[in-house]
């Protein structure tokens, strides 16, 4: 049971992630966490450490790569781009959580007009 | 899909990273906070606060990082090698223990890749050839008898060719080895060749391509045809250097030229699949026109059409052959063809022994792992307070026990490595060896298959002599070890029942195997001990070479020249001259008594020898009556023959044949002029059945081996007779003396090898069993050390001590013994087809092998029962 739900909290993450690095173009994980934290205006209550795993797990599947680079003030950072394949991915899954939150915001809306009549 | 693989292939490299990725996750996350405080700065904290901010929005470090890890390799991995890890530890301090262990594994495992290596090569795999499942042999006269009476004559195999519907092709070779020898002339020494006679489709039909060059054609298989020779692989390499200069050039073989179409793929082995242990070094094309009137001279093999059951093609035979004989009646006999797949006619004869020796060498696995149960066992006593405080600190029964079956799985693994090695080096010497005559022996190798049976015995063999241990640890309060010294009564007992339940079954296994060997063992001794009929100490022979043009009586006077000056040799005591020898290869004629009448389905043929007079001397075979042959004789006009005593009493019961007709099929009668002793033919094993002797100037022998007996070592013999050939036949090809003792050790050579090899294998499960009594009643002395001192203390003396492990060893042998005992009268039943000459429950086999079962036992108790009885109560008493 808490394994699917953990899956489902991975899934998430993970689009974001995705779609982060697809509206911002390379990003290391510090700015990566901060743009999902300010976008989400902190209404994600994340644990910015646990971005890593998130990362690396798209990185083993492919969807994004990584290189260390420099980053504007100078620091040596590692900066993850989006590949081909995770932008098909992010489509995908995007497309997905469109019709999922879709149908999830009708279905829980004719619940709430049960309840008031 | 893809992207699942490709994570899970990226999450098991990265277990072999794990320093380097970490460094790096290390040096990424240092970056994070840097960022994090930079920014926090900026919105005007103090750096304190900077710092502590970034900190509690990145959320525990070392959490992220197990996260990280998590992620990104397999947590199953990383327990394994923490468990592997502390393996090497516990192992590396135990060395002995390990060593011992390895040791015993190795052997095991290796016996049993060997063994399987063998079995696979000669009944498992298929044979060498493309869809060799398609490949009959066909064998005349059911298979029984000498090799002319299993054979065809050339008729019968063009009509049945031409005329059957089951096969693709039907093709011959000539199967009489040694009657196609040729000298090879022109290349270095002269050279004898030992050539092939095959029918035009003979490559086609085993599909078998050329390495260079092409097969025979059709035309070069014809009367009149230009001579032509394939060459096997290995003859190109020694006598040409492996030139592919070669096609298209000719070589002189009896003076004659023939054109080298081709060489042969080294792959195809001939001799290996139809002559073990003899030799094939090029092919040549039968003319069936030439042989035609030869008799019985050719083997049939088929490739059947697909879809074709063997049982179809045998039930259109069956009506087709005497269809075909009553179309031809000159064909003297009436043809009948026995079909087996050709593997079943290569390795069905050896089907029982392999099984036999596959089951030897099963059974030491199994005494393997019970001996190394055992030994865990012992160790697992010793190690009580160690798991008793791992326990304490966290971990969890089946952690434990997942611990122990690491500790089996490595040393098993690490005992296959050293088995594996083994193996090779044991399948390395087989296939290179050439006094063990088997079929296809030549290609065993340690194959992927092999590789593959070991992987699963090694596992197996792994969890099994890992389960003792772990069952013990899984009933036992781990906890309760901690308080307690390794003394608990009931947990001790347990333990006790437990290694003597597995010394009762090793000393059970132990005495099958010692059984089974045993009675393969007397088996050999009474075939080693049968009367051949000749003497094969002091008696060599070598393959000579003369040009008689094909007349009896030139030849006899070549003969008579070359016996006259080898006699005359110093330290040559008789020589004569056999177209064949004993053991090596044969035919068959008729022989029957003129005056007689036979029932009509009668078989009257009898194995022929032709030879010269002197052979008999030479070969050390005994007249019983009558007189040899003598140089005389040639010149008379009336034939002589000598027969042995089965055809004396079979045609002329109750009477002597001395001086009485015998007529051959189709000659004139010859007068028999002696009697001698039955003569071993084709083994050992099987008695024979009538003989002959005709003298050499009266019958067309098939080649020629001079034998010459003599105290001389052949190495001072080859080149002293050498010499005198080559004065009298420049041409006389270099051969060697090879003592006619060595027939007879080809001929119980397969015989020999399983007995040695099953042998070998309870010579092993004995050394086994000894180990474990002595594991196990060391142990109970170790464990009763207090409980003997109190006993001496209270008056009982070395005396008694000693006898009371002694007692209590032998009760332990003597119950393996009566189990085992049953468990041997039921192999040894099974195995009594090998057997010869002995009694499945022969009573001198079960006494000898039980007997020595106990010695061993009392050898392996009377150890510790002296250290018993060596304890100084006083000294037992105060420890603890």
């Amino acid at each position: 049971m808490s394994e699917s739900k953990l899956d489902l909290l991975q899934g998430t993450l993970d689009l974001m992630v995705l779609q982060t690095l697809a509206a911002l173009g390379p990003l290391h994980g510090y700015g990566i966490a901060r743009r999902i934290e300010q976008v989400s205006g902190n209404a994600v209550l994340l644990n910015q450490g646990t971005i890593y795993a998130s990362l690396v797990r798209l990185q083993q599947r492919g969807w994004i790569s990584a290189e260390w680079g420099t980053s504007s003030n100078n620091r040596k950072a590692k900066f993850y781009s989006l590949t081909k394949k995770g932008r098909k991915q992010l489509s995908e899954d995007t497309a997905y959580w469109q019709r999922l939150s879709g149908v999830m915001g009708r279905v829980l809306s004719m619940q709430d007009e049960g309840e008031t009549k | 899909m893809i992207d699942w693989m490709r994570q899970s292939l990226h999450r098991f490299l990265s277990f072999f990273h794990k320093p380097q990725l970490d460094q790096e996750l290390d040096a990424e996350m240092a970056a994070h906070l840097e960022f994090a405080i930079e920014e926090n700065l900026q919105h005007g904290m103090s750096p304190d606060e900077a710092r502590r901010q970034a900190l509690v929005g990145f959320g525990g470090t070392e959490q992220a990082k197990e996260h990280h890890r998590e992620a990104r390799s397999l947590p199953v991995l990383e327990i394994l090698s923490q468990d592997l890890r502390y393996t090497s530890r516990t192992l590396r301090r135990d060395r002995a223990f390990a060593l011992i262990s390895i040791l015993i594994l190795a052997l095991g495992i290796g016996a049993n890749i060997a063994v399987f290596s063998v079995v696979n090569t000669l009944l498992l795999r298929p044979l060498p050839f493309p869809d060799s499942q398609q490949l009959t042999w066909f064998a005349g006269s059911h298979g029984q008898g000498p090799l002319s009476g299993i054979t065809y004559n050339v008729g019968s195999y063009e009509e049945f060719r031409r005329h059957n519907q089951s096969f693709q092709e039907v093709t011959t070779f000539q199967p009489f080895w040694g009657s196609s020898e040729y000298n090879m002339t022109g290349h270095g020494e002269p050279q004898h060749v030992q050539a092939v006679m095959v029918a035009d489709n003979f490559f086609r039909t085993l599909a078998v391509q050329p390495a260079l060059g092409r097969i025979f054609l059709p035309t070069e298989c014809v009367k009149g045809a230009v001579p032509t020779v394939l060459m096997t692989h290995a003859f190109w390499q020694q006598q040409f250097s492996s030139d592919p200069a070669i096609v298209g050039q000719s070589i002189t073989l009896d003076n004659k030229a023939a054109t080298v179409v081709g060489v042969l793929p080294s792959s195809f082995d001939f001799p290996s699949v139809f002559w073990p242990g003899l030799r094939a070094d090029i092919f040549i094309p039968a003319v069936m026109d030439d042989i035609r009137d030869w008799g019985n001279t050719l083997v049939i093999l088929g490739r059947l059409k697909p879809g074709v059951s063997l049982a179809q093609a045998q039930a259109e035979a069956n009506v087709l052959l005497p269809q075909l004989k009553a179309a031809h009646p000159e064909w003297f006999m009436e043809y009948t063809a026995d079909m087996t797949s050709l593997k079943d006619y290569v390795s069905g004869k050896l089907r029982r022994s392999l099984i036999v020796l596959w089951c030897a060498v099963g059974l030491i696995l199994l005494i393997v792992c019970v001996n190394l149960s055992d030994l865990l066992l012992a160790r697992l006593a010793s190690r009580n307070k160690e798991f008793a405080v791992r326990n304490a600190l966290g971990a969890s029964r089946g952690r434990l026990i997942r611990q122990l079956l690491t500790e089996s799985l490595a040393l098993s693994c690490a005992g296959a490595l050293l088995g594996v090695g083994l193996a090779y080096a044991v399948t390395y010497y087989l296939a290179h060896q050439g006094s063990i005559v088997l079929p296809l022996l030549s290609s065993v190798r340690v194959d992927g298959t092999a590789l593959a049976w070991t992987l699963a015995i090694t596992l197996v063999v792994g969890v099994l002599f890992g389960i003792a241990p772990g069952l013990i640890l899984s009933g036992a309060n781990v906890q309760e070890n901690l308080k307690d010294a390794g003394r608990g009564l009931s947990e001790g007992r347990k333990h006790d029942v437990m290694r003597s339940a597995l010394v009762v079954s090793e000393v059970a296994l132990s005495l099958v195997l010692l059984v089974g060997a045993g009675l393969l063992m007397r088996s050999f001794l009474r075939i080693l001990d049968v009367e051949l009929g000749f003497q094969p100490s002091h008696a060599a022979a070598s393959t000579i070479n003369y040009d008689d043009g094909n007349d009896g009586a030139k030849r006899g006077v070549i003969l008579q020249e070359i016996l006259r000056q080898v006699i005359a040799l110093p330290g040559i005591e008789a020589a004569g001259v056999a177209d064949m020898l004993p053991l090596d290869r044969n035919r068959s004629w008729g022989l029957l008594n003129p005056s007689r009448s036979y029932a009509k389905d009668e078989n009257l043929s009898a194995i022929v020898r032709i030879v010269t007079p002197g052979y008999l001397d030479a070969m050390g075979i005994r007249l019983t009556a009558g007189r040899d042959f003598s140089w005389q004789d040639a010149a008379n006009t009336e034939g002589v023959v000598i027969i042995n005593e089965t055809g004396a009493r079979r045609h002329w019961p109750g009477k002597s044949p001395i001086g009485r007709l015998a007529r051959g099929m189709g000659k004139d009668p010859d007068r028999v002029v002696g009697v001698v002793a039955d003569v071993r033919i084709s083994s050992l094993e099987t008695s024979p059945g009538s003989e002959m002797y005709l003298l050499a100037t009266e019958a067309s022998p098939e080649g020629s081996e001079l034998v010459v007996r003599s105290k001389l070592p052949p190495d001072v013999l080859t080149p002293m007779v050498m010499s005198t050939l080559r004065k009298l036949n420049p041409a006389q090809p270099a051969t060697v003396f090879r003592p006619v003792q060595t027939l007879v050790d080809h001929s119980v050579s397969p015989r020999r090898f399983f007995v040695m090899l099953v042998s070998i294998f309870a010579g092993l499960g004995l050394i086994l069993a000894a180990l474990g009594i002595y594991g196990v009643i060391s142990y109970s002395v170790t464990r009763q050390t207090q409980e003997i001192g109190i006993r001496m203390a209270l008056g009982a003396t070395a005396g008694h001590v000693l006898l009371g492990v002694l007692s209590k060893t032998l009760r332990l042998a003597m119950l393996g013994i009566g189990l085992g005992a049953i468990a041997s009268f039921a192999v040894a039943r099974w195995i009594s087809s090998l057997l010869f000459r002995t009694e499945p429950a022969d009573p001198a086999t079960f006494g000898i092998m039980i007997f020595l079962l106990i010695a061993v036992a009392c050898a392996a108790g009377f150890f510790p029962a002296r250290r018993a009885s060596g304890i100084d109560p006083m000294v037992a008493l105060r420890n603890d």
